[in-house]
């Protein structure tokens, strides 16, 4: 559903992402790995099509995100990291606009989505509330809220259980284990047993490169004695006292 | 292009979800209609609206910047633009969108202004003719100052600087064939003064409110607020 060809991005003088190419097919649910500045978001920026790459392709069901990028932002479902709404806005008002952009008309159309997207993120105490108001984890639930809105083959979520507490995370984990059968899933995350507990695939990048790319159990069985933040270390550190 | 309507119903509404909307319409109203009576709209002895649109230029110079300066600027200051342009909208039904948002919140504050015309009306027997084509003049002018405010909102991520570069640049644009600056330049060829008078709002906007709806003055607004647009459009192409 989601192929990424040799993808490279420069900021100015800086190579954020340095010739990245992978697959994503309908059911996996991709673990994206990497110390900050690694370039997960900017990758996850390109397929979404808000940043246009420097070279290399990122395209979905077949669609490239460059010459068709409506249509590959028809089937995806974002998440940006910054999560950034509009704070004077309600979570209702917030939703409806998303909807509406997402191409839904007639009110019964957008009160079916929006009652729906309500309850799977549990945002029935706060509809009414104005997105400033809200507290952390809230606001992230809005966030996945507007981004699985219109139930889209493709989810793109940049860190979705950061700022959340124990509870909301493991809400949030079911949440998209529940949806991974009939969609493909990428997701970032900085949190190693998030990867275990819900990903099928993991793929680390350092440096803009891609390091690994595997089932969580091989990346496991790398070294059995090592815990699987030791292992990510021993991958991703090297540079660091350079 | 049907994207452009739900843009344009968040921005609008947008207005009036904080007090800033209310804030800026109220003063608008009351320094225009303030500057009109305390310059001699009863003394003038005529049934017109000419007092009022003297200052028209002269407020809009900085009530329109203050209206545009947030259309791109909040947006990338606070990331949202990130979920703007990640949702199915093209960037040309954005900038649409925006636009006509804020274009319609100027002309409230314009159309609010019409108890001066009943004013008018009531006192004596005026050209409703040509007080239409004031207020007709006034939006159409109006296009133009946002459309270059909206360009220098999405220059920066800094609403102070997009509202003072556009200040500068509806100033510029304002006084070009201006009493003031034609003194200052008196010693250049009349041509040349002539040629810098063409791209005063100031002097197409008088042509209007005498009651001449110039072709000249329609498609200088009109290609300057569509020419504004396309570079707007371009510069937040480049951004991505």
């Amino acid at each position: 559903m989601v192929t990424v060809e040799n993808l490279i991005k420069d900021y100015g003088a800086i190579r954020a992402v340095d010739g990245v190419s992978f697959k994503v097919n309908k059911g996996d649910i991709l673990g994206f790995l990497g110390p900050n500045g690694a370039g997960k978001s900017t990758t996850m920026k390109v397929i979404s099509g808000y940043l246009a790459p420097t070279s290399g392709t990122a395209s979905v069901d077949g669609f490239d995100v460059q010459e068709h990028p409506l249509e590959v932002k028809k089937r995806i479902g974002y998440l940006p990291e910054s999560n950034a709404a509009y704070p004077e806005m309600t979570v209702l008002e917030f939703l409806t606009y998303v909807a509406e952009a997402r191409g839904y008309r007639s009110k019964e159309d957008i009160n079916d989505r929006l009652a729906d997207v309500i309850v799977k993120c549990h945002l029935k105490k706060v509809q009414n509330q104005s997105i400033e108001t809200l507290s952390k984890g809230y606001r992230q639930r809005v966030g996945v809220a507007q981004a699985i809105l219109h139930d889209p083959p493709v989810l793109i979520l940049d860190e979705p259980t950061d700022g959340l507490d124990p509870n909301q995370k493991h809400e949030v984990r079911k949440l998209i284990s529940n949806m991974a059968q009939d969609k493909a899933i990428v997701l970032s995350t900085h949190i190693l047993e998030e990867v275990e507990a819900l990903c099928n695939r993991v793929i680390i990048i350092d440096q803009g490169k891609k390091v690994i790319d595997e089932t969580p159990e091989e990346l496991k069985a790398r070294d059995p004695k090592l815990k699987m933040d030791e292992i990510f270390r021993e991958l991703t550190n090297r540079n660091v006292y350079v | 292009m049907n994207q452009v309507c739900p843009v344009f119903k968040k921005e609008f509404f947008g207005y009036f979800r904080s007090p800033v909307g209310y804030v800026i319409l109220a003063v608008f109203i009351m320094l225009l209609t303030g500057l009109a009576f305390f310059t001699g709209f009863y003394e003038s002895n005529t049934a017109n609206l000419d007092t009022l649109w003297n200052f028209l230029p002269w407020i809009f110079m900085v009530f329109i910047p203050a209206t545009g300066m947030r259309l791109w600027a909040e947006e990338k200051r606070s990331g949202s633009i990130e979920l703007l342009f990640t949702l199915p909208i093209s960037i040309t039904s954005a900038v649409v969108g925006k636009f006509l948002a804020a274009w319609l919140f100027i002309s409230l504050g314009i159309v609010l202004t019409f108890p001066m015309a009943i004013t008018t009306g009531y006192l004596g027997n005026p050209d409703w003719g040509i007080i239409m084509a004031g207020y007709f003049g006034s939006v159409l002018m109006a296009g133009s100052y946002l459309a270059i405010s909206s360009v220098c909102s999405a220059m920066t991520q800094n609403q102070v600087i997009s509202f003072v570069l556009s200040v500068l640049i509806c100033f510029a644009v304002t006084l070009m064939g201006s009493d003031i600056l034609l003194s200052i330049l008196g010693g250049l060829p009349s041509g040349l003064l002539d040629f810098i008078g063409n791209f005063s709002f100031y002097i197409h906007f008088q042509t209007i409110t005498r009651g001449l709806i110039e072709m000249s003055a329609l498609s200088f607004f009109g290609l300057l607020t569509i020419a504004s647009l396309a570079i707007n459009i371009v510069i937040l192409k480049r951004q991505s």
